[in-house]
């Protein structure tokens, strides 16, 4: 079982996996707050959950599919309309740096 | 005053001709002017659209071919919508500008319904808050003490209707963010079980807690506009095949031999004594109905709430990862890189709580934590689910108070666990699954509203309207309005 | 590689689904659009959407997994798969993980050593991400552009157990797979165009170890060719490494078919987190035991199955066999004509050479679009064995019918490529021809066995080549003697 308490480390970890630039300031008050909320959280170890199943929809439901018929596509101005950097009919991205590939690669 | 009048009564003078649907919104928007400067509930009015709407439904009550009950009626729809051609915020910075080329479900059936959209309403960032102060924009202030917060995260959904700025509005909850505005601000306000209502164009926050429900002046209002948006939408997979009954028909049935629960857990130390008091005298109001009373007991309340704050974050981070500058909302120019680029995107476009609960949410989805947290907080949830089933084998509804406070003042709730604890009564039901309703039950000494909650069986909002109405006939709470200058 | 090391080889493989629209919304599938033209806010990752799936998709996954004899896991479920980058609408790919569709199959394939079979670990049904476009080389290139309208094409992996040991099993592998992708028609099994995909996991051990060397991806590799060659070169540059006592690092490689090397990507060893979690917009799926049942039972019939048949049914040879089941198409436009024939090893000749000098064996569109039909092939053998018509004149007819469409019997009577086997007529030509080529007459009769082909050449001359080889041939070994 993990150890809630959440270190800076960590903190710089997770804001990496979550893609977030955090100032020096926010990431001190980030890792207090959510150790404090982690803490919290700990309560739930209490509980036995032996057996007891994981309710991923509260409702079940299952087989839930479409038939294979198109639908119209939106048209290209539309997609592009909200495009921050458009570049005619793509969106247009900065350098891709070797880290970011990398995930990408081992699909 | 047409802005006095509720979605019914506006309903009744569009047929007898004694008002158009364009005299109302202009009453609605005209008060919105006056007005809105000190609520703030508005993020984005539409005002041009609503009058080419409401001109549109007054040709349709000419040729006295009306489309029902909502057709020419001003409403209101939080920011969470996406609304075609409409920019749609979700209370972030990091979707300002966004127009989507399509409509929300929900917001199609209502168009559909003749319903005239008035403007997009304020909200907590994503959904996620307590008080519409996370919201990146402004914050909505409570209409019943402009010093006060209206709840959140629907705040500008709630404080819209209260202060007369729409007829009705919509809103959503994940762990309470209709029922506990709804309770701040003293309207009704209603989530239904999930799958009840279409989730597709809604912006998604937590997937499996996340509903669209109604805000209403009353009970009768609020089901009517649950009827216009409840049923099986294609586009949502989890959207329920089950049918939409006439939420409208047996509202009036009277509560006589309605078993009703009353909760144990839900009457702890730290409730406000003034909302314990009307909530209990609720409860005897509608046992002199004929409703029977009972305890039930729901043991592992106080673990929905770390069980929540597990689930919902780990979704979110999940569902928020879309936001990076791509194709949409904000990009933070003068990047170095793509990840500069997402990172510094998001890092400015992200509010700061919303940045905690996808921390979160990511640290809990995380290698080597996923058992200990995401894992462990569903079997948790199976648990308050059982706690529901086993109670309402028993009851048809349980009744219990929507917060453990009333409104608290602005900037009054900062340290975050704090707030969280707002939504304890709330969030077990999002959990469940199950539908819920808040409504006025009463006011404190100094005139804050004090919400009632019922909350039902799965798929028997029905049940809980009838409650509700039953209640309401009883008691004079929605004739009294707040005070608010024009 | 002097034997002192084994390979161990994995396959995976991504197939593009033929379905008619992606696996959660309903653009259409169709490859070649213009940019962003085939999306639409749910496959371009909108605010607010929400994916339904495709039933299609998830028939043709339980096809494939019932032909590679995987067990159907009836309950299954989708699952997200977290990482961000540009070509993914939503920066996580919809994906299956702890609960995928089937599992523990097999392929049985034919090596230089006999027959093998090869386990199959899972199949599972994902969404394919966008292409993204550059200037040069992803590192140098200062941005770059995405098209959506590849994302959400439904994919399907398929994941090998690392039971492959040399490079041509691993194409032989990957062949099988194809063949019955595309025979299921699942797949148009394209590897150039990248409907199909393989990746391989390589590592060596020494020979007779049990435990498993450190593995090393390899990728870009997008043709049979290029994966054997790929996977020789892998295995040379790991043996000497490990003759040299280096270390062999944990990697992803890509193949570069140009220099004939592989190229390491030298990301970091860190495992990837991708927070994979239960996709909470879709319900599970638990597959109902008839749907299963239904699908199974209109399998066709597989290639290893079919390459069998036609040797038994029709005396087919094993290379013969194998090429004429190289594609459904052409099987079945084999069987087609050799229905409509007495002589199915006639038809398996013209169609394994003529047929094929003008179609591709594995283009499958191209058999289709065949102008000669089967049938119309059948009625042209017809008319050589009939004598109507020569063998070699039916060549010629056979270029005018791909031209034209045109049966054979239409093409023949028009242009008189009647055979001409009257002996009445042929005795006249037969006589001048002997008349004029006295000297050659002469060296036949001094024993120069091979001057009969000249004359026989000229008598083919002086009738424009539609005189009856045989009764040509008769006609001089009777009259020669008597010259």
């Amino acid at each position: 079982m993990a150890e809630p308490k959440i270190s800076m480390k960590d903190v710089d970890h997770v804001a990496r996996l979550s893609r977030l630039t955090l100032t020096d300031a926010e990431k001190e008050r980030m890792r207090r707050e959510l150790d404090g909320i982690l803490t919290y959280i700990d309560k739930l170890r209490a509980l036995d959950t032996e057996g007891v199943p994981p309710t991923s929809h509260a409702v079940p439901m299952k087989n839930v599919m479409r038939d294979d018929e198109p639908r119209p596509s939106f048209a290209q101005d539309d997609m592009l309309a909200n495009a921050p950097d458009g570049s005619g009919e793509f969106f247009r991205v900065p350098r891709i740096i070797e880290e970011s590939a990398g995930e990408a690669r081992d699909r | 005053m047409l802005t006095r009048l509720t979605v019914h009564e506006l309903g009744a003078r569009f047929r007898s001709g004694e008002a158009t649907p364009t005299e109302a919104a202009r009453a609605y928007l005209d008060r919105m002017g006056a007005l809105d400067p000190k609520v703030k509930a508005y993020l984005t009015p539409t005002a041009d659209h609503a009058l080419a709407q409401a001109a549109e439904a007054d040709a349709r009550f000419r040729s006295r071919a009306p489309r029902g009950l909502l057709d020419g009626v001003p409403v209101g729809l939080k920011d969470v919508f996406c609304t075609r051609g409409v920019e749609t915020t979700c209370g972030s910075q990091i979707l300002r500008g966004f127009r989507p080329p399509y409509d929300a479900t929900v917001v199609a059936r209502l168009r559909a319904a003749g319903a005239v959209i008035l403007g997009k309403l304020n909200m907590d960032e994503f959904a996620m808050g307590s008080s519409t102060e996370n919201s990146a924009f402004f914050t909505t202030r409570n209409p019943w003490d402009l010093s006060r917060v209206p709840g959140g995260s629907s705040g500008g959904s709630a404080a819209a209707v209260a202060a007369d700025l729409a007829a009705a509005t919509l809103g959503t909850d994940t762990g309470g963010s209709i029922r506990q505005p709804a309770a701040f601000c003293g309207t009704v306000g209603l989530k239904p079980t999930y799958g009840r209502v279409s989730r597709y164009g809604l912006i998604a926050f937590a997937s499996s807690l996340d509903q669209v429900g109604p805000f209403g002046k009353d009970v009768a209002d609020t089901a009517l506009v649950l009827q216009a948006i409840a049923g099986h939408d294609p586009l949502d997979a989890t959207s329920a095949a089950i049918p939409v009954p006439d939420y409208t028909a047996g509202l009036s049935a009277g509560v006589k031999d309605l078993k009703v629960g009353i909760p144990d857990e839900y009457f702890i130390d730290g409730l406000d004594p003034e909302v314990e008091a009307a909530v209990r005298a609720a409860i005897a109001t509608l046992e002199r109905l004929g409703a029977k009373t009972e305890r039930v007991s729901l043991p592992h309340t106080e673990y929905g709430l770390a069980a929540y704050y597990v689930i919902a974050p780990a979704e979110a981070s999940s569902n928020l990862a879309r936001y990076d500058g791509v194709k949409y909302g904000l990009r933070v120019p003068g990047a170095r890189d793509l990840i500069d680029m997402y990172s510094r995107t998001r890092g400015a476009g992200f509010g700061a709580e919303v940045k905690r609960r996808v921390m979160l949410g990511t640290y809990a989805l995380s290698a080597g934590y996923y058992d200990a947290y995401y894992g462990k907080a569903q079997r948790v949830r199976t648990l308050v689910l059982r706690d529901f089933q086993r109670a309402f084998e028993r009851v048809d509804v349980i009744v219990a108070p929507t917060t453990p406070s009333v409104a608290f003042k602005l900037g009054e709730r900062e340290d975050p666990l704090q707030m969280y604890l707002n939504d304890v009564f709330t969030i077990p039901v999002n959990l469940a699954g199950l539908p819920g309703l808040s409504m006025p039950a009463g006011f404190t000494q100094s005139g804050l509203p004090i919400g009632l909650q019922i909350i039902g069986k799965a798929f028997d909002e029905a049940t809980i309207l009838r409650a509700a109405r039953a209640y309401e006939a009883a008691t004079p709470w929605r004739e009294r309005k707040p005070e608010l200058a024009v | 590689m002097s034997g002192a090391y084994e390979a161990v080889i994995g396959l995976e493989v991504h197939a593009q689904l033929r379905t008619r629209t992606k696996m959660f919304c309903g653009c259409s599938t169709a490859f070649g659009a213009r940019p962003n033209t085939q999306t639409c806010p749910i496959c371009q990752g909108m605010p607010g959407t929400l994916p339904v799936i495709n039933r299609r998709a998830i028939e043709f996954g339980i096809k494939t997994s019932l032909a590679i004899n995987c067990t159907v896991n009836a309950d299954n479920r989708f699952a997200r798969k977290h990482y961000y980058y540009p070509d993914m609408p939503k920066n996580y790919q919809i994906s299956q993980y702890e609960e995928p569709l089937a599992e523990h199959g097999h392929l049985d394939i034919d090596t230089a050593d006999g027959a093998r079979r090869i386990g199959i670990q899972r199949l599972h049904l994902e969404e394919d991400v966008g292409k993204l476009l550059h200037e040069g080389s992803l590192e140098t290139a200062a941005s770059s552009q995405v098209d959506f309208n590849r994302a959400g094409v439904p994919l399907m992996e398929i994941v090998s157990k690392p039971d492959l040991r040399t490079s041509e099993e691993a194409a032989a592998y990957l062949k099988a797979l194809r063949a019955i992708l595309v025979y299921l028609d699942v797949c148009d099994g394209n590897m150039e165009e990248g409907s199909l995909r393989c990746d391989a996991n390589i590592s060596l051990r020494p020979a007779g170890a049990k435990e498993f060397g450190t593995k090393v991806e390899i990728k870009n590799m997008n043709s049979f060719k290029n994966v054997q060659h790929a996977l020789d070169y892998e295995i040379g540059r790991q043996a000497r490494a490990l003759d040299a006592g280096l270390r062999i690092v944990q990697e992803t490689r890509l193949w570069d078919p140009d220099r004939g090397h592989t190229v390491s990507m030298r990301s970091k060893e860190f495992a990837h987190d991708y927070r994979y979690f239960p996709e909470p917009d879709l319900p599970p799926l638990d597959l109902p035991p008839d749907w299963i049942a239904q699908i199974r039972a209109t399998l066709p019939e597989l290639p290893a199955a079919r390459r069998q048949r036609f040797m038994t049914a029709y005396a087919l040879s094993p290379y013969d066999a194998e090429v004429a089941t190289s594609s459904k198409a052409l099987a079945d436009y084999f069987e087609a004509a050799a229905k409509g024939s007495a002589n199915p090893k006639t038809v398996a000749n013209w169609v394994l050479n003529e047929v094929l000098r003008v179609v591709p064996p594995d283009d499958e569109k191209a058999i289709a679009a065949c102008p000669v039909k089967p049938a119309q092939l059948a009625g042209l053998i017809r008319l050589i064995e009939d004598g109507t018509t020569s063998g070699r004149m039916a060549k010629d007819v056979f270029e005018k019918m791909f031209q034209t469409g045109e049966d054979a019997s239409t093409i023949v009577s028009r242009e008189g490529l009647t055979q001409v086997a009257d002996r009445s007529e042929l005795i006249l030509v037969v006589d001048n021809v002997l008349t004029a080529h006295a000297k050659v007459v002469e060296d036949y009769k001094a024993g120069k066995k091979a001057a009969l082909g000249f004359l026989v050449g000229q008598v083919m001359k002086s009738t424009s080549g539609k005189a009856s080889p045989a009764v040509v041939n008769a006609l001089l070994l009777e009259k020669l003697p008597k010259v």
